[in-house]
Order: structure tokens, then C-alpha cells, then sequence
């Protein structure tokens, strides 16, 4: 069996795995495993940004709550049925994106987390300021719901989707300029490789998954609200992404399963330790595993 | 209508202050070693959280702060030697994340220990009022705004006219020939950290007592110590506490004479803040303008 | 070799996993789940962690309160278990939660799930499934008006907007001409307040001349003050959580504004009162108008009423970490009363109807309350706690002040 085939057999045993799943699970897991979904093309959108570009953005909740958004007034005013109104929302999370990308490409490393950290803590008293459009402070709740499998179905679905066009798009020459721009930006443009497009690119196509993924989040809660994406969730992102594995993507799926479940697990042991164990996993990997563990299991899957 | 102005900029001053301190501990660990701190304001209510606990066991107040400083500038030093040494030549996204790793946990093990309860703090600073002229001040403010140029005072000469303090920028600055000429480089940037958090705490103690002590009692104060030291330029001290008590005002102003932005957007007009000068002067109004060599 | 190692592991892996999931149990929702011959099982959500994580300690009061109630007898013989878990108050983790709760722990009712957009976003899985969520711990009015597309959601607080309404009575009864300032916290809490206090005062004479709002992330809100200070109104309103209605107090004095000041009572307990003293002398606090229904375990002139030394027995034998004089534990606490109230209705084989017939029928005196607070509750009416005292703040205590008032009447 030559490489290829190796490398496409994990694949075909986590879309096995993922699709028989819902059916043996109990409602409230699959409802569970629905949010990692959601959770999964929002950190594949860091895939993309940080992981193979190396921007570093703190800021993807404000993507999230833009797509959440959306789908909700488009849901709430004018009836859209949330299907619909998914790829809106990410078409819109596209062009905000774009925008902030055209700003980002004067901001480097620390600074680009800055400004991005300001950013996600502007969404909240943003949502509120304007009321009249996101409801304010009460929320908007969403005229429907959808049962646990469906929306499994749909977050995965889509998530899957979104893994495929990933990969299509980093595996050309895409994936290559963006990671010469990451690894030296200055000797890549005097290669030829514009880093404006890119970057931009890089950006919009990162905010769009995260508003796809905020407008699934969305749709599982039938509900949104300043409080659901706050500065906590892009911090929450970053974590993911970071002990999933930066430029993976196995490591976007295991980031969301791990963001998703971890503080649930948690909790049992004590509610403060999710904090501490977040925190703490996040540097050690950063000092001892910076591949994340997807980068890990490739490591010794190797052996 | 003039004395409401001057109330108003008195304010805006005192809350600056507080901004310009945070920003001043940003500064200083930007300086020792090209980090963006974003767990500056955890260390800093951790160290509160310490003075706290001292006070609560009995110690006199002063005694108190003076051992939190202390404990504080060898928790800063701790943070480095353990956490930072090893990823001090790092990538800036390895330097990021660690630092909101430490955000994170630190915040987790303060919640751990103390539990979120909002508690009152003593405030070191007499509660009487002043008046000058047609302005009323109070001592707090008076004293915030005192304090933080006084520490200021103290990182100028420090930096500026002790050899520890010239060992210290060379370090930051020229590592390599700093080694060369004996310059211990490692313990230099211990001693940033340290120095950093010990400005932090000393901010957190003289915040406590305005914003109550609670684990996340500095997230809403970061975001705004993070425009200050944008704004006067990351790398200058004067520019941080410059920027911050500009900021101050600012914000005050702008919340109450312009009424679109009013005071729940201040908050996203920080925001905007930071994007335009990194956007338009990187260096600050106080920095110094760099060229990077490819 | 390695390829069908690999394909080994991955087998392994696979059933590991399933069998862990499928392992979970799940049970059909019946009728009384949740209600064994021994114990009753409720659940709550409160945030532990994140920015509200203050309120967590509610939780203390509640569990001291059960685990008082299962040492002496439980309810008619059965333990009360509860199970209450942390959401960070962010609504996409309630709902997960809830539903863990109910389908996997299986739990007869949730109890005191706390925050508006919570509480929102789960009411209409449990309506739907007919689970109680009961005296749950906020005040929007919203969730009092519902009763027919949500009957299965009850409150506890008194509402935001009966309680400014209660404040705009006195007002109106007091000076017909006022003028008025507020300072409000903007989110649904400050927002209904502003709605119930205009409503009270609309066409009554006294009228709002300027309102001033801060997010919870302001470090201040000196330059709110100023700002109504500026508005020439000669009556304030603080519709603030307890540190910045502190901070309001202390800068009203400092700007030498001495306006009659009415101030919710989340922010009226004694030790924020006193801190509001200290920083800004007696004229910062003395005069302040607040109306409570629940007793403030640091006021000195409630320690001899029996629900505080009840609750003080309580806490030194069950309470565990929980600090008496944080107001939120005997919040809890009278929360809790209420609910193993409702549950001894329920009868001895208690359905999940027959606790929401319970809970829709009380008439209660709670000894947690100020005296002449009472607590009922009609299937049509679902606002159990209209009433509240009016206090007003005179050498360093609040002192009742005028009598119970009602804002049903």
C-alpha cells in the first residue's frame, strides 16, 4: 500500500467513526459533539490564519458574533430558515474579514494581537449599541430548532466541507505562498510572492469560517446574545488551535473536540481548574509540543 | 460650563493615571525584551489579592504593600526564569501565546484560591477633598496621579542614570555584546519582569479600592493600558504615562460632549485607537522609530 | 506490518470510544424522573467562572439550605440532591448543560438557573418537555408575562421593573415636580429598570431629564456622574451592580450633587454602603432610599431577627467556605426555602405537574425576607415577590421607611 493510500486510511476511519456516531450516541452528546463541530470551522479558520500564515489573530469571536448574527435578524425579521442564511453569514464574516485584513496588513506579531484582542472586546458594547438591529442586550431568539442529529449533521457536514476546500487550497500554490509569506515575509516578496493578496485572503477566508461557525452556534442554541461570544470564546479559539496543532488539519478537529469537552471534564474536579488547566496546557505546549497533538501523533505515528 | 470641563479633564486625569500605570509596566517588560505582556494586569490583581490576604492576617497596611512589592518583584522574576527563558528567542506567536497561557492561569489560580467574590479594598490614600480654585479634587486622585509619576521619576533615573539600569537597556537592546562585556543578559531580563511586576502591583493596589477586588477586576482597565501604550509608543515609559493620562481624558471627553460615541463605546473607540496609530505611526508619539533590517 | 498495526490500534481506539458513549445511559423522560424513594434530584446552572462568576456563590446558600433540610427529614422522607454546574454565563453552554442534566442525569425540575440570557435560551427546551424551571434567579420582567406560551418558567426576584416602580411611587407621593437622573448598567437588568421607573412615573409629574449608562468593563463612571450632575435634575436613581453604584455614591459627594438618590437594593447591602462612607463621607450615603425584601446578613440592625440567626445556625454547621456576610449565600438560602416549600406540595409521590401546581399556589412567609415581605404565586400571577420595604439610610444603617409596598397595587 503506498503512501498515499497510508495517509487517506485515518481519514476514512474518523468519516466512518464521525458518521455512525450520532446513532449510537445518547441526544444531549450529540448535541455536544454538534458544538465541537461549530467550534472545529472556527478554529480552522486559525488554521489557515495562524497556522499556515503565521497572523496572529485574537479577535475570531468577533468574526463568530458578526455570522451569529446574521443568521439571527435574517432568521428572527425575516423568516430565513437557518440553512439558508449559513452561507450569508459567511459571506458577510468574508467581506468584515477582507476589511480587517487590509487593516492587518500594516500590523505584525504582537502587535496584530493586540489589536485584534481590542477587537474582540469591542464586539459586546458594539451588539448593544446597536440594539435596534441585534436586540440588545435581551438577544434574539431564533424561531426554530432543530433536533440533536440534524444539527450534527449539519455542523460536521459542514465542517467537513470546509476541511476539504481547506486542504484543496493550502496542498497548491496558495498553501505555499501563504506559508513563504509566514516564514519570511520579506524573502518571499523578493521572490514574487505578493503578500497583500494573501494575507488579505488569508484573513477574509479565516473570518468566514468563523462566521459560519458562529452562525451554527447559532442555530444549536436558538439563541444569541452579547454574552455568547465574548472575548473568553476568542480566547477559547486560540487554545484550541494552539493544543490541536497550529498548522494541521487534524488539529482544527482535534481542537474542537478538546474545546468543546475538556472544560465539561473539567468541571467534576474543580470550576476554577478549567482555567488553570487551560492556561498551563497552553504553555507547555507552546515550550515542549509547539505542533500541538496533532503534531505529536504525527511525531510518532512516524516511529 | 468651565468648571465642568476642568472636573471632567481632573477626572479623566485620575483614571488616566491608573491607565498610564498599567500602560508603564507594558512599557517596561516591552523594553527588557520585545514581549507584549498580556498578563500585565493578572499579576497585577494577583499581587492585590496578596496585599489582601497580608492585610486580612493583621499586618499594617503599609507593612503590607511593602511586602506585596517585594513578593511581587520575585514572583516577576520567577515568571521569567521559569516560564519566558525558554522561549526567549521564540517566534512572536510562541511569545503571545504564552503570555495569554499566563493570563489564563494566573487568573484560574486566583479564582482557585480566592474564589470571585467582590471584596472592598483600603485605599492608602486619604478620602479628604481639596479645592483649587473652583475645581474639587480628591486625595485619592491626587494620589494616584502622584504615585505614578513618582514611579516614573524613579524607572527614568533608574534606567537613566545607574549602571544596573544601563546593563539592563544594553541587555534588551544588544544582547550579544552585552554578554561579551560581562552583562549577566539573563538576569537582566529577570530583573524587567520583576521591576514590570512590581509597577503592576503597585497600579492594582491603588485600582482596588475604586474597582473593588475580584479576579477579573483588571479586564476591563487592559484593553485601554493597551491603547495608552500604543498610543505614546510601547517602547517609551514617558510616552505610556503620557498616553495613558491623554487617554483618560480623552475617553471622558469624548463619552460625555459627543453623544453618539456616549460611554458604552468607549470601549470600541480604544479599539479604534490602537488600529489607527499602529496603523499610522507605529512608534507612538514617544517612540522611536525603527527600521528593521531584512 | 506497520499498516495493519496502525489499522489495529485504530480498531482498538474506535471501540474504546463507542463503547465509552454508548455506555452513557439515556433514559426516556417520563413524569417524574429524578424522584427516587430516597431522594429528589434537581438541577442548576450558575456561573462559576468568566465575568460573573461573583454570583456563583449563591450556589453556597442553596446547598447549605438542602443539606439543613436532608438532615432533618428531607422532603416527606426523601434527600435533596442538587446538581449545579458551571456556564460561564454564556447561553450556548447553558443549553448544552440542561440538556445533560435532564437526559442524562435525568433531574425532576432546575432550580435557580441563573442570568436572563441563560434562562432565555433554555426555556423553550424545557417548555417544550415539560421540565420545571423554577424561581430562577434574575429579574427580567419578561419571564413574569409569559405564563402562557412558557408555563413551565417561574421567577424568584422581584422584578426589575416592580421594584423601580416601587422607587417611582415614593417619588411621585413625595415631590410631584422631580426631576430626575439615572444611572443604569446597560444590559436587560439597568434596561428594565429605566422601563419600570418611567412607566410608574408616566403623566405623574416627576419626569426624566437625563440618563447615563457604563458597561461592566468600565474601570468608572466618574464621567457619567458629571454628566447628570450636569443635567440639573434634583433626583437620582442608580440602577448599578454593587461597584459601581459604590463608585456612583462616593463621586455624587465628591462632585458636591446631593440629589434624593434611590439605589436597587443588588447594591444596598450594608458593606458596600459602609465602603461608600468611608471613601466619600457620610454625605455620599446618608439619605439613600433603598427597597429590600430579602435580609442583609451585614446590617447590625437585622441580627436579631430569627431568619438570620436561622441562617447563621445554618451556615456555622453546613455551610462550608461560604462567607456569612456575602449577601448572595443568604440568597440562596431564601431561594432555597422557597423550593423545598413548593417541593413539600408537591405531594408524597410528586410529579413534575404536580410541583408546578405547587409552585403556581404559594403563599408563603419566608423566613429569609423582611418582615411583612410575603411570596405568592397564582397561575395567574407569576411574579412571587411584588413587595418590598422601603429603607432609607440614616447614620450609618438602613432603616425601614414608610411600609411595605406593593407594586401589584
Amino acid at each position: 500500500m503506498n503512501l498515499q493510500t497510508r495517509r487517506l486510511v485515518p481519514v476514512i476511519a474518523a468519516v466512518v467513526l464521525f458518521s455512525v456516531l450520532p446513532f449510537m450516541l445518547p441526544s444531549f452528546l450529540t448535541f455536544q459533539f454538534a458544538f465541537a463541530g461549530a467550534y472545529a470551522c472556527a478554529i480552522l479558520g486559525l488554521t489557515v490564519l495562524t497556522g499556515s500564515n503565521g497572523q496572529i489573530s485574537l479577535g475570531q469571536g468577533a468574526f463568530m458574533a458578526a455570522g451569529g448574527y446574521t443568521l439571527a435578524i435574517l432568521a428572527h425579521s425575516a423568516g430565513w430558515p437557518p440553512e439558508l442564511a449559513i452561507p450569508i453569514a459567511g459571506v458577510v464574516a468574508f467581506v468584515l474579514g477582507g476589511v480587517v485584513g487590509l487593516i492587518a496588513l500594516r500590523l505584525t506579531g504582537a502587535y496584530l494581537a493586540l489589536a485584534t484582542f481590542a477587537l474582540a472586546v469591542s464586539v459586546s458594547p458594539l451588539i448593544k449599541r446597536f440594539g435596534w438591529i441585534t436586540g440588545g442586550a435581551q438577544g434574539v431568539t431564533l424561531p426554530f430548532s432543530r433536533d440533536s442529529r440534524m444539527l450534527y449533521a449539519e455542523t460536521w457536514g459542514i465542517a467537513a466541507l470546509l476541511l476539504l476546500v481547506t486542504w484543496f487550497i493550502l496542498r497548491g500554490r496558495i498553501g505555499r505562498s501563504l506559508r513563504a509569506i509566514r516564514d519570511n515575509e520579506i524573502a518571499a516578496a523578493s521572490f514574487g510572492i505578493n503578500p497583500v493578496p494573501y494575507k488579505t485572503f488569508a484573513f477574509a477566508l479565516s473570518a468566514a469560517y468563523a462566521g459560519i461557525a458562529g452562525a451554527l452556534v447559532a442555530t444549536a442554541t436558538a439563541y444569541v446574545s452579547p454574552d455568547t461570544f465574548g472575548l473568553q470564546l476568542s480566547l477559547t479559539l486560540i487554545i484550541g488551535v494552539v493544543i490541536g496543532g497550529l498548522d494541521s488539519l487534524w488539529g482544527a478537529v482535534i481542537g474542537g473536540l478538546v474545546v468543546e469537552f475538556l472544560p465539561l471534564a473539567a468541571q467534576s474536579i474543580n470550576v476554577a481548574a478549567t482555567s488553570l488547566v487551560y492556561g498551563i496546557a497552553l504553555i507547555l505546549v507552546m515550550i515542549l509540543m509547539p505542533g500541538g497533538i496533532a503534531g505529536a501523533l504525527r511525531t510518532l505515528s512516524r516511529r | 460650563m468651565i468648571s465642568e470641563l476642568a472636573e471632567q479633564v481632573v477626572s479623566g486625569l485620575a483614571t488616566g493615571a491608573i491607565i498610564a500605570s498599567m500602560a508603564l509596566a507594558l512599557v517596561l517588560i516591552y523594553r527588557s525584551m520585545n514581549i507584549i505582556n498580556f498578563a500585565q494586569g493578572e499579576m497585577a490583581m494577583f499581587s492585590t489579592f496578596i496585599a489582601y490576604t497580608l492585610i486580612g492576617r493583621g499586618i499594617p497596611i503599609w507593612i503590607a504593600f511593602a511586602l506585596t512589592v517585594l513578593i511581587a518583584f520575585g514572583g516577576g522574576v520567577a515568571i521569567e526564569r521559569i516560564v519566558i527563558r525558554p522561549i526567549e528567542r521564540a517566534s512572536p506567536l510562541t511569545l503571545v501565546i504564552v503570555s495569554l497561557g499566563l493570563l489564563i492561569s494566573i487568573n484560574g489560580l486566583a479564582g482557585w484560591i480566592w474564589g470571585y467574590q467582590v471584596h472592598a479594598f483600603p485605599s492608602p490614600f486619604p478620602q479628604t477633598t481639596l479645592r483649587l480654585g473652583a475645581v474639587e479634587l480628591s486625595a485619592q486622585d491626587l494620589g494616584v496621579i502622584v504615585t505614578c509619576l513618582g514611579m516614573l521619576f524613579v524607572l527614568w533615573f533608574f534606567f537613566g542614570r545607574t549602571r544596573l539600569g544601563l546593563a539592563m537597556r544594553a541587555a534588551a537592546v544588544y544582547p550579544t555584546e552585552s554578554r561579551v562585556l560581562g552583562i549577566r543578559v539573563g538576569w537582566m531580563l529577570a530583573l524587567g519582569w520583576g521591576l514590570a511586576a512590581v509597577v503592576g502591583a503597585i497600579s492594582g493596589v491603588m485600582i482596588a479600592p475604586i474597582v473593588f477586588l475580584e479576579p477579573n477586576m483588571m479586564q476591563g482597565l487592559v484593553v485601554y493600558a493597551f491603547a495608552a501604550a500604543v498610543l505614546g509608543g510601547i517602547d517609551s515609559p514617558v510616552g505610556a504615562v503620557v498616553g495613558g493620562l491623554i487617554l483618560g481624558v480623552a475617553l471622558n471627553l469624548m463619552g460625555t460632549y459627543i453623544s453618539f460615541i456616549g460611554t458604552d463605546l468607549r470601549l470600541p473607540a480604544a479599539f479604534l485607537i490602537i488600529v489607527l496609530v499602529l496603523v499610522i505611526r507605529p512608534s507612538g508619539f514617544f517612540g522611536k522609530q525603527s527600521v528593521t533590517r531584512v | 506490518m506497520h499498516f495493519s498495526r496502525r489499522l489495529g490500534v485504530l480498531a482498538i481506539a474506535f471501540t474504546l470510544i463507542a463503547g465509552y458513549f454508548i455506555g452513557a445511559p439515556r433514559v426516556a423522560l417520563g413524569d417524574a424522573p429524578g424522584v427516587t424513594s430516597t431522594q429528589i434530584l434537581l438541577g442548576g446552572t450558575h456561573p462559576f467562572s468568566g465575568p460573573a462568576a461573583a454570583y456563583g456563590t449563591i450556589s453556597q446558600g442553596i446547598n447549605a439550605y438542602f443539606a439543613y433540610v436532608n438532615d432533618n427529614g428531607g422532603v416527606n422522607g426523601r434527600k435533596i440532591v442538587y446538581k449545579d454546574v458551571d456556564d460561564g454565563y454564556n447561553p450556548a453552554q447553558t443549553v448544552q448543560l440542561v440538556k445533560q442534566l435532564a437526559e442524562q442525569d435525568q433531574v425532576f425540575a432546575f432550580f435557580n438557573t441563573l442570568g436572563t440570557a441563560p434562562n432565555v435560551a433554555i426555556q423553550p427546551y424545557l417548555n417544550q418537555n415539560k421540565i420545571p424551571q423554577l424561581f430562577i434567579s434574575t429579574g427580567a420582567t419578561q419571564f413574569g408575562l409569559e405564563g402562557t406560551k412558557y408555563p413551565y418558567t417561574l421567577l424568584f426576584n422581584p422584578d426589575y421593573q416592580s421594584e423601580a416602580q416601587i422607587f417611582g411611587k415614593d417619588l411621585i407621593a413625595h415631590n410631584k415636580n422631580a426631576k430626575v437622573a439615572i444611572i443604569y448598567q446597560n444590559d436587560d437588568f439597568g434596561q428594565d429598570y429605566v422601563t419600570g421607573f418611567q412607566r410608574a412615573i408616566a403623566g405623574k409629574g416627576p419626569t426624566v431629564v437625563k440618563t447615563a449608562s457604563y458597561e461592566v468593563t468600565d474601570a468608572d463612571v466618574g464621567s457619567q456622574m458629571q454628566a447628570l450632575k450636569a443635567s440639573g435634575a434634583d433626583t437620582l436613581l442608580i440602577a448599578a451592580t454593587p461597584k459601581f453604584a459604590v463608585q456612583s455614591m462616593v463621586i455624587k459627594a465628591k462632585l458636591g450633587w446631593n440629589p434624593v438618590t434611590y439605589l436597587t437594593d443588588v447594591s444596598a447591602a450594608q458593606f458596600l454602603m459602609q465602603a461608600a462612607t468611608k471613601a466619600g463621607g457620610a454625605g455620599a450615603t446618608n439619605g439613600i432610599v433603598t427597597a429590600e425584601y430579602v435580609l442583609d446578613p451585614t446590617n447590625a440592625g437585622m441580627a436579631g431577627a430569627p431568619g438570620m440567626k436561622l441562617y447563621r445556625q445554618i451556615l456555622s454547621k453546613y455551610g462550608g467556605k461560604a462567607d456569612p456576610n456575602n449577601a448572595f449565600v443568604l440568597y440562596g438560602m431564601a431561594a432555597a426555602y422557597t423550593m423545598v416549600d413548593a417541593l413539600k406540595h408537591a405531594g408524597k409521590n410528586p410529579t413534575r405537574d404536580s410541583l408546578m401546581n405547587a409552585a403556581l399556589h404559594l403563599n408563603e412567609k419566608n423566613p429569609f425576607f423582611i418582615d411583612g415581605v410575603t411570596l405568592s404565586t397564582s397561575p395567574t400571577d407569576r411574579f412571587p415577590i411584588r413587595q418590598e420595604q422601603l429603607g432609607k439610610y440614616m447614620n450609618g444603617l438602613f432603616v425601614p421607611y414608610g411600609f411595605v409596598i406593593d407594586a401589584r397595587k
